[in-house]
């Protein structure tokens, strides 16, 4: 019998934003997969790239980091640190010949539950059709 | 010989008048295609000061691997237009105090690449080198061959646009002007042009065959932690083997490290005893980065670095949601 792929999708979710934001679509019983498995982190700009490629080692099928919206960062400026970071690991990714899409970046509030929801949805069915991670078994040994 | 006898006098005139306390420099090396480099105390010294095609090294790594020999010293150094940029990325970053070193630019017409050289003559010793201009003669045991200088030049010298110093304090020598470089992304186009598989495949041909020596680090200016994520174990973020995962690691965190920060000098690549073609992603993230955030590494002295500043009104079309 097949064994029916559920994605493992890593996600780093600031704690003063996104976090709470799952919170929310949590308390406000919101369906969302069990493919997101949260990490919380003080702010978008703690995750370092080296987090991301840790992530894929170990076997995730995408990654997922979400912030405060632009200018609502609790330490100000964050979120704008951690964008342009963003776009060049993504470029770098892009360059490798490595899948980019496996990569997202969202902005989402404490109070955008069911944007979180809608997200995480949207992110999973696409992490569905783009199927496992093929870095777990050619790329990254 | 002009720039040369010029650089000895600024350096002696310097020394006299007790502006710096060190001044830091190429001297003739022990093989005739590499100059060393040479730390100048006293004025009789400065005769052994060269300035030409072997002076390849960038010698602003100094300033951050080495800081005790230069704490509270004031400190010359002979920079080239690359050497220039990533002392101002170390000024920004606040590594050296601006007032405590004086720039003395030369005008850098290239730097020849060893290993280009060692194919040209197929692996044969060259005993002497006479730099012609436009033309390089390479003399051996029992041969002699001229070769063009931009088939012996660095891969970083043929797509350079900033030759001299943008920020110095005396310039030696004419300066060469801004060089329009057409050819200065081609290669990166032709990458750009495949598809993902092929990148890929290019990718992995290439970061296959390093060894983890770490040269390229080690003669990067613009690395300097204390600790370096690959020496760290705990959190141990990779391996440390020379598994192809573990390499391509290390050269993708590496990457993102220098990224917007990078001054393509070609030093690593240059050090790197595998051959592998370094500078291609760096230069694709230096050109990403200008394209994005508009930002030279290392050209403005009054700047920021690309990667602690940001704007409010930045493009972004990868955002989720």
């Amino acid at each position: 019998m097949k064994k029916e792929f559920t994605p493992r999708i890593t996600s780093f979710l600031c704690k003063w934003c996104t976090y709470t934001g799952a919170d929310l679509a949590g308390t406000a019983r919101l369906q969302y997969p069990t493919s997101i498995i949260p990490i919380q982190v003080m702010c978008s700009s703690r995750v370092d790239p080296v987090f991301l490629i840790k992530a894929f080692l170990s076997g995730s099928d995408g990654v997922l980091i979400g912030g405060c919206h632009p200018g609502d960062c609790h330490y100000e400026t964050g979120n704008y640190h951690a964008r342009r970071r963003f776009a060049i690991v993504k470029s770098v990714f892009e360059s490798l010949g490595l899948e980019s899409q496996r990569l997202k970046l969202s902005w989402i509030s404490a109070s955008e539950g069911p944007k979180f929801a809608r997200v995480a949805n949207e992110y999973t069915e696409e992490i569905m059709e783009l199927g496992e991670n093929p870095t777990r078994k050619n790329i990254f040994l | 010989m002009n720039v040369v006898n010029d650089l000895r006098k600024t350096i002696k005139k310097l020394l006299a008048e007790k502006k710096i306390d060190l001044f830091v420099g190429w001297e003739k090396g022990s093989l005739p295609m590499a100059a060393t480099p040479i730390f100048i105390t006293n004025e009789d010294e400065a005769d052994r000061i060269v300035f030409d095609i072997t002076c390849g090294n960038n010698l602003s790594v100094y300033f951050t691997k080495d800081k005790k020999q230069f704490a509270d010293k004031k400190v010359g150094i002979a920079v080239k237009g690359c050497d220039a940029r990533s002392v101002v990325l170390n000024i920004l970053e606040k590594q050296i105090d601006r007032a405590n070193v004086v720039m003395v630019g030369v005008p850098c017409h290239g730097v020849l690449d060893k290993k280009k050289v060692l194919a040209k003559t197929d692996g044969r010793e060259v005993l002497e080198l006479i730099d012609g201009g436009d033309t390089v003669t390479l003399k051996g045991n029992g041969y002699e061959l001229s070769s063009d200088r931009s088939e012996i030049l660095s891969s970083s010298c043929l797509s350079c646009i900033y030759p001299d110093a943008q920020e110095y304090d005396i310039f030696v020598g004419e300066p060469r002007g801004e060089v329009p470089n057409e050819n200065r992304l081609k290669e990166i186009k032709e990458f750009e042009a495949m598809s993902t598989s092929e990148k890929w495949a290019s990718t992995r041909a290439e970061y296959e065959k390093c060894i983890r020596c770490y040269a390229c680090r080690n003669v990067c200016p613009s690395c300097y932690c204390n600790v370096c994520f690959v020496d760290q174990n705990d959190p141990a973020w990779i391996g440390n083997t020379c598994d192809f995962t573990d390499s391509m690691v290390f050269h993708i965190i590496r990457n993102l490290h220098v990224a917007g920060r990078c001054v393509e000098c070609g030093a690593c690549e240059r050090a790197c005893p595998m051959d592998i073609n370094l500078l291609l992603l760096n230069r694709k993230v230096a050109m990403e980065v200008k394209d994005r955030f508009g930002d030279v590494a290392g050209l403005d002295i009054n700047g920021k670095p690309a990667m602690v500043d940001f704007r409010e009104d930045e493009k972004q079309d990868f955002i989720m949601g």
